[in-house]
């Protein structure tokens, strides 16, 4: 099954290739179901491959299949070839299993989606770009799926983009990832120069050959390039508007896998980073460690007033890829893994489950405007399809979905509790074991930032679960919003399992689980360091998380569930100035407006208006001119008479003898001075010849027209 | 006795250019330079250069002007027109000539010739079989690149000269005067 | 007197300048694209001229093996010339070579 790998990626291929050119000939409901098939596929084939490499035992260390060559210029060399091994079979699994689930929902989601067939199309093709990052067996490789994720990102993202937000939030997306794929090219370069290979087996094979410093830029390169693509500060402004896209994309591409592409690069570069330093004492894993938790903190900051369903979980997901950055920053990088495995489910399951929210306020608000059955309604475009300015994303719109959404509702108190950390959830154990590790790493201060934004992120989410469900509708479309289909909810469903037990199931025993033994092999010895200082007893840290989890939702429940507003108007909560920083996001955007893109904006109408006009265009048009009016001049020259032009080549010949005459060598001159004044008087007559032939050349065309009609009379 | 001769065939050359020069006529302009070339044979026989005053005999004087009077004869005796129109072209080129007379007649006298005398030199000097051989040893290749210059020649002489190689005016004219 | 009686190679030199001077004037003053064309040929003669007077100065057959390539290569553009000349007065009607001035900037 190995040696088959590259079917994995080539089914979501298949179904874009066959989407594509044979799509109209299907309904949209089949071109669907055939690209969730293909993924399905995909996914068994995976599962079958991780049971064949577990039988392997602890032995196997990675098999690289290639393909074959993909490009050689001189003695750069790169193949096309797939490494298999624990991480990214791993990764594999979640992107097709997960993407699977996804597929399926959208089906549901996107049923009434007249651009159907081209939704499918992006998302086949994103799982296969994805597969291709976490797949290939060297740089390139990986960045050809790291720019094909970014394409799909954008292409998903403005997949409404007759909506001008939608568009722009798809711009935005792809600008802010592309200075950080500069990085990351960037850092590619340095690696051919350092290693002359970009193979991942060459690189690690060869690292003690190579300074610090210099896998301290290259992995500082890789980070900038990981915050662009996991919305890290200080580039994550482009995840929150990412929204704009449909929220099965959401799920799928900016929480469960496209943004944890730059945790698996830098999990993937564990070799490198361990050894890398940035500046004297500071390793690159303290810049990833610190900016991870401080974008944790900062989103988490975020997430506590949104008022958008969405937009919480946005900044969930910024905040909770903060945490895995805090994980590889510590060097606990199994754990940043787990983090992300688990973090795949249930951020799925949440955007999932809103999406069905969203849904399911959608048909509410149809029936009561049209006052017709939802069901009979094909004009479901969901989030931004509307010309009213009914919201059905705004969370004071909601309340009360308990009752008439109750599977949605369960599956999203699911995820809300594995996202808060509740005890036994999977989030508690993968959270956990990342802020226990960094605590034992000595990183005494970054543990406190984690356990702190662990508290706020429990209390977001269930003031979004108790804005969500509880109480009483607060409008008119809540009243009438009705479960979504069983195609969408039996992914939830699914999605709920793995989310409440994949922690039992792969965490225990702590540090020791299946999951930690499956990957062990690979990293073993990586990462992670004994810090100083007192170390918290593992019961200890367990204790405090599950405490601060379970604080932070009372808090939530005491101030948003035990008297939920009743009205819209008293949902909109009054706050003082921290409130409308957080509301507000702290103004990043309109910082960045104001520090990078207004004087950007200001520079390019400078460029247009001024530069671009008088310089260039003026240096354009004056060459071209001068060498009008120059050939113009000239043309007079030709006149079109031979012996003109004989008379020409005879005076040249008188010029060229003149020059002769003050270049040769000195014995010949001192001959030709004996010559005397006939000769010197020659050359000066004839240059005065020339002027005069110059003269009579250059004179109006008509005199020679004029003299060159009797020709024609007299032949 | 062979300075006579060459001051009076120096006269009949000059007198010979200059009456193609600024004859009326072209077949005398033609027949001038048979005579020209002739004198100028001469000179070769004098400079010990028989076979190249043969060949210009033969190949110059016969040949090449033969055919020059043959195409005179397919085109007329057309001396074309004999005012100028091109302002300060006579003028100028008639000064500019005399110019080069005057630039070039001083620099032959070049001090490190020997001088001719007929009568120095061997006869053996210059005999055909001597220069056939200089041509066919040293020269060998520059006689094969000549062959197939000659070849070409030939070649484009028959292109150019094939009827409907190219449109004439006066065809021209013709297919115009169809059209209307 | 001496000049007069004993005729040196720069006789030779002399008269070969004469005559491609004339050659010149004729072509930069005829019209007539046959008279044009032996001024051409009469400048070529001049310079043989002033080859053979070489060769014989220098005692060196070299020159002559010149003028015998200047001769062949005479020949050849004689051949294509006057095919050139036909051609022109077929189309034209005419020998004069300042009616092809069309070819003007």
């Amino acid at each position: 099954m190995i040696d088959l790998i590259w079917l994995i990626p080539l089914l979501p291929l298949l179904g874009v290739v066959i989407n594509t050119f044979f799509g109209r000939f299907l309904s949209g409901k089949a071109s669907a179901w055939l690209a969730t098939l293909l993924v399905g596929i995909a996914a068994a084939l995976t599962l079958v491959t991780i049971f064949q490499v577990r039988g392997l035992g602890e032995e196997f260390g990675g098999e690289t299949v290639t393909l074959y060559r993909w490009m050689t210029a001189g003695d750069f060399s790169v193949t096309l070839s797939f490494l298999v091994d624990q991480l990214s079979l791993l990764m594999t699994m979640v992107i097709t299993g997960v993407g699977f689930l996804i597929h399926m929902y959208s089906i549901g989601y996107m049923a009434h989606d007249p651009g159907i067939r081209r939704y499918f199309i992006y998302l086949n093709l994103f799982v296969f770009a994805m597969l291709m990052l976490v797949l290939g067996d060297n740089y390139l490789l990986m960045f050809l799926g790291w720019e094909g994720v970014g394409l799909c990102s954008y292409l998903l993202i403005s997949f409404w983009f007759s909506d001008t937000v939608n568009a722009d939030a798809g711009k935005k997306a792809f600008i802010v990832n592309r200075i950080g794929d500069f990085a990351v090219l960037l850092g590619i370069f340095l690696t051919w120069t350092t290693f002359g290979s970009l193979a991942y087996a060459d690189i690690f094979g060869s690292i003690e050959a190579v300074s610090a410093g210099v896998l301290g830029l290259i992995t500082f390169l890789f980070f900038v390039g990981c915050t662009g693509k996991s919305a890290q500060i200080p580039l994550y402004v482009w995840l929150p508007d990412a929204m704009a896209g449909p929220t099965p994309v959401s799920a799928l591409i900016h929480a469960a896998t496209m943004v944890t592409a730059g945790v698996y690069l830098l999990v993937r570069s564990a070799p490198m980073l361990d050894e890398a330093i940035l500046i004297s004492n500071f390793l690159t894993r303290d810049l990833v460690a610190w900016i991870g938790v401080l974008t944790a903190l900062f989103a988490a900051t975020i997430a506590l007033t949104q008022t958008d369903i969405k937009r919480v979980l946005a900044y969930s997901t910024v905040s909770q890829l903060g945490y895995m950055f805090l994980g590889v920053g510590t060097g606990a990088y199994i754990a940043a893994i787990f983090h992300l495995f688990t973090h795949a489910f249930f951020k799925a399951l949440l955007f999932l489950g809103s999406g069905s929210v969203m849904h399911g306020m959608e048909h509410g608000h149809h029936a009561i405007s049209h006052g017709q059955p939802a069901e009979a309604d094909d004009h479901a475009t969901d989030e931004h399809g509307h010309a009213d300015s009914f919201d059905v994303q705004d969370m004071r719109n909601m309340g009360g979905l308990w009752q008439k959404m109750p599977a949605t509702a369960w599956t999203f108190l699911i995820g809300g509790l594995a996202l808060a950390g509740f005890p036994l959830t999977s989030g508690f154990f993968s959270k956990d074991e990342i802020l226990t590790l960094t605590q034992h790493g000595g990183y005494n201060l970054l543990y406190v930032i984690g356990i702190v934004t662990a508290f706020m992120t429990a209390f977001y989410t269930f003031r979004q679960f108790f804005m969500v469900f509880w109480g009483k509708p607060r409008t008119e479309a809540a009243a009438h919003a009705h479960e979504s289909p069983s195609v969408m909810t039996v992914p939830l469903m699914i999605l709920a399992a793995f989310a409440l037990l994949a922690g039992l199931i792969f965490g225990l025993p702590l540090e020791d689980g299946v999951f930690h033994h499956w990957l062990e092999p690979l990293l073993y010895g990586l990462g992670h360091h004994e810090g100083e200082g007192y170390h918290l007893p593992i019961m200890a840290s367990l204790a405090i998380s599950s405490i601060v989890a379970i604080a932070g939702i009372a808090l939530a429940y005491l101030r948003y569930g035990r008297r939920p507003a009743e009205t819209v108007g008293e949902a909109t909560a009054k706050g003082g100035l921290l409130h409308a920083l957080s509301y507000n996001k702290w103004y990043v955007d309109e910082i960045y407006h104001a520090l990078i893109v207004r004087p950007y904006e200001l520079l390019a109408a400078f460029s247009a208006r001024f530069f671009d006009r008088f310089v260039i265009d003026g240096a354009v048009n004056g060459v071209a001119k001068l060498l009008s009016v120059g050939g113009g001049g000239l043309g007079r020259l030709q006149s079109g008479f031979v012996r003109s032009y004989a008379l020409g080549i005879v005076s040249g010949l008188f010029i060229i003898g003149f020059v002769m005459f003050l270049t040769i060598p000195n014995e010949l001159r001192n001959y030709f001075s004996q010559l005397g004044t006939p000769a010197i008087l020659t050359f000066v007559v004839g240059l005065g010849l020339l002027a005069l032939i110059l003269w009579t050349t250059l004179r109006p065309r008509k005199t020679v027209e004029a003299a060159a009609d009797p020709i024609t009379h007299t032949s | 006795m062979s300075a006579l001769i060459f001051w009076l065939l120096s006269i009949v050359a000059i007198g010979a250019a200059l009456v193609l020069i600024f004859g009326r006529n072209t077949v005398h302009g033609v027949l001038a330079m048979v005579v020209n070339f002739a004198v100028v044979a001469v000179f070769y026989l004098m400079l010990q250069a028989p076979f190249i005053a043969a060949v210009q005999v033969i190949v110059y004087a016969g040949a090449i002007l033969v055919l020059f009077l043959f195409v005179v004869m397919l085109m007329g005796n057309d001396p074309g027109p004999l005012w100028e129109h091109l302002a300060v072209q006579r003028p100028a080129a008639i000064l500019l000539v005399l110019l080069l007379i005057v630039a070039l007649v001083p620099m032959m006298d070049v001090r490190n010739l020997t001088g001719v005398t007929a009568t120095l030199i061997g006869p053996e000097f210059s005999d055909p079989a001597s220069l056939a051989r200089l041509l066919y040893s040293e020269y060998i290749l520059p006689v094969e690149v000549t062959a197939l210059l000659l070849l070409a020649a030939t070649v484009g002489a028959v292109v150019l000269g094939r009827r409907g190689a190219y449109r004439t005016k006066r065809e021209e004219v013709l297919d115009l005067d169809e059209v209307v | 007197m001496e000049a007069l009686t004993t005729i040196t190679t720069t006789h030779y030199l002399i008269l070969s300048a004469i005559l491609f001077s004339l050659g010149v004037l004729g072509v930069l003053m005829r019209r007539s694209a046959i008279i044009a064309f032996l001024s051409i040929e009469l400048m070529l003669n001049a310079v043989n001229l002033s080859f053979v007077a070489l060769a014989r100065d220098l005692v060196s057959l070299d020159g002559q093996v010149v003028v015998f390539f200047v001769m062949t290569v005479a020949a050849a553009e004689v051949a294509v010339g006057l095919a050139l000349i036909v051609a022109f007065y077929r189309s034209l009607g005419t020998t004069d070579i300042d009616e092809a001035h069309e070819l003007y900037g």
